[in-house]
């Protein structure tokens, strides 16, 4: 063993050096080359219609029913939360359209990103990860077939295109759910809560709402891809490529809503104002 | 009928540690080379950087005149029809069933009609031995299966090259004896430049033309099975015959004091034990590349170790050579290299 001197300190001192720059620079580097190399193959042809069918399925298999049944107590919540503030202010009239907002600009898309990246994105990358270890992927290169066209684009795609739907599915099932909270259970009004939807709410708040969903789901195919194909050490590599799917999905997600609500509040000045 | 591959001065290395560097070697077109090495030297990772899915730090792998690492993607991929890879599990795709595995290369790069697909598949499957499983998901077959159903994959678009990744790993010796059987009655039919990597010394000593062997980062040694059986170099002659007296220890390598006291126990390494004739085609042809038995010893004057070239009738191939190539009405100028 050598003395401790100026060489052992920066020996030391690597790992971490070398941690930094892996996390700073390198991976999201690769990360970005990933995604150019998607986006390149997607406009290969010929599109792959059967297996983007198939994951858009899939995809509805796992995030539906997680879907509604998250997105009942969500609006039931927003109402809970809004009926009581509103009561104070003497705005019950207005019950309605504020829950339309909070549920059609934030809720909606936030529900939406959490399937999205715990079930669709999670599954995803479970799916490419085995692969990569059983050589799928490797095979699959070596017979002349690039795996991002044929399987990392279809599957980014139905997400994103899965996520469209979702994102309506949470609107609708949040409002209904908030509607049944409000009228039965906290003695509002039907109309009023029903008149106050267009005093508020525009049209635009829902295309912003489905346009994140569509983003939050290109990325989380995006992020499952680069994660599976990445993966490696055997099964346990797998798991672990799962687990760092979800938190970096999540924290993508979440960064990127809300970058997309600053930015349409700039575009898109508030029903009245 | 088969291609030269040229590997020039190729240097892997993962982050800060070298896989191995500088290896150079010329797989010759047609023949059988076997690659050996300790576990870990990085055998897979010098197959898969020869098909190009993993990027080498320097250093050339010529196909033609084709450079694998600089080539741009679609080059790349289009190279890539070149070869055939058995993978060490079969790397077959779970989600479909033999028949659609092997049919895949067929119906992704042909346009031929599904009824010629379906003749040429079952005609590979007849090869491996693989009839009446054509439904079987891989999920539900033995691994012996699933290496035999890679290979048929891996032949369906008559490849130039064919690279074996560990084909007899998890294997039991008599269905290793038949896919080394196979894989020289393959060589024969199609004439194909085939890379074995293994660690199976029965493999490496009967099957192939050529032997190299990785260690300690580089490759110690590449030449004809002759040259390394014969060789008196400690690693290859450690490895070549499966002993514990030599450089190579149970972690990697051995260090000096435990090579010094290797020595002063009298260590001697033995006799080499002697060199066992090639395995034949099994219908007795003579393969277009076929080294005859003893020509590189002669060509460098060294004697083989006793009993050398006796199979198991108790026949001396060496006297016996000459004769056969007759009795198969080659002359031995013509087509078979002396």
């Amino acid at each position: 063993m050598t003395t401790a001197g100026p060489g052992a300190a920066s020996s030391r001192l690597r790992p971490v050096a070398d941690g930094a720059v892996n996390i700073l620079i390198k991976e999201p580097g690769r990360f970005f080359g990933l995604v150019l190399d998607v986006f390149r193959a997607m406009f290969k042809w010929p599109f792959q219609w059967r297996e983007f069918i198939q994951q858009a399925w899939f995809i509805v298999g796992v995030t539906v029913i997680p879907t509604a049944l998250v997105a009942i107590p969500f609006g039931a919540v927003l109402a809970l939360q809004m009926g009581g503030l509103i009561r104070q202010m003497g705005a019950q009239s207005y019950m309605g359209a504020t829950s339309v907002i909070a549920i059609v600009r934030e809720a909606s898309p936030i529900v939406t990103a959490l399937l999205i990246a715990g079930a669709a994105g999670s599954a995803m990358c479970a799916d490419l990860g085995a692969r990569k270890i059983r050589e799928e992927i490797d095979a699959m290169e070596v017979l002349g077939i690039n795996p991002l066209h044929r399987l990392v684009v279809p599957r980014m795609l139905a997400c994103a295109f899965i996520g469209l739907f979702l994102n309506g599915m949470v609107s609708v099932v949040g409002i209904v759910g908030g509607y049944v909270f409000n009228v039965m259970l906290q003695g509002g009004t039907p109309g009023a809560y029903l008149a106050s939807f267009s005093g508020m709410a525009q049209l635009p708040d829902l295309y912003q709402a489905e346009f994140k969903a569509f983003v939050f789901g290109l990325t989380a195919g995006l992020v499952a891809a680069y994660k599976g194909l990445n993966a490696k050490g055997g099964p346990k590599g797998v798991g672990d490529a799962v687990n760092q799917t979800v938190v970096l999905t999540f924290v993508l997600l979440f960064l990127e809503n809300f970058l997309i609500s600053a930015i349409y509040f700039e575009f898109v000045p508030a029903k009245g104002s | 009928m088969g291609v030269e591959i040229r590997v020039e001065g190729l240097t892997k290395r993962f982050g800060r540690q070298t896989i191995w560097e500088d290896v150079s070697l010329t797989l010759p077109a047609g023949e059988i080379s076997v690659l050996l090495g300790p576990s870990g030297t990085g055998k897979s990772v010098f197959l898969k950087t020869l098909v190009g899915l993993l990027k080498p730090e320097r250093g050339n792998v010529w196909i033609g005149d084709r450079n694998l690492p600089q080539l741009p993607e679609d080059l790349l991929y289009e190279t890539r029809k070149l070869f055939g890879v058995l993978f060490q599990d079969g790397a077959l795709f779970g989600s479909m069933n033999l028949f659609d595995n092997i049919a895949f290369p067929l119906r992704e790069h042909t346009k031929k009609s599904e009824s010629e697909v379906k003749r040429i598949v079952l005609e590979k499957m007849d090869m491996v031995g693989l009839i009446g499983a054509e439904g079987k998901l891989p999920g539900e077959i033995s691994g012996g299966m699933r290496k035999r159903a890679g290979l048929a994959r891996a032949l369906v678009l008559d490849p130039e090259i064919i690279l074996f990744d560990e084909p007899d790993s998890g294997l039991d010796p008599v269905r290793t004896a038949y896919l080394n059987q196979l894989i020289v009655d393959l060589n024969a039919q199609i004439g194909a430049t085939f890379l074995i990597v293994t660690h199976d010394i029965n493999t490496a000593r009967t099957v192939p033309d050529n032997i190299g062997l990785l260690f300690r980062r580089e490759l110690i040694m590449f030449g004809q099975r002759e040259m390394l059986l014969s060789s008196e170099e400690p690693v290859v002659r450690q490895f070549l015959n499966a002993r514990r007296v030599g450089p190579i220890g149970m972690s990697e390598e051995k260090d000096v004091s435990e090579l010094e006291a290797e020595a002063a126990a009298g260590n001697d390494p033995g006799k080499l034990p002697p060199i066992p004739p090639q395995l034949m085609p099994s219908d007795g042809r003579i393969r277009p590349t076929q080294h005859a038995p003893g020509s590189w010893l002669r060509a460098n004057g060294v004697t083989p170790p006793p009993g050398s070239f006796i199979d198991d009738l108790g026949r001396n191939w060496i006297d016996e050579w000459p004769r056969y190539v007759a009795s198969m009405g080659v002359s031995p100028a013509g087509g078979i290299r002396k």
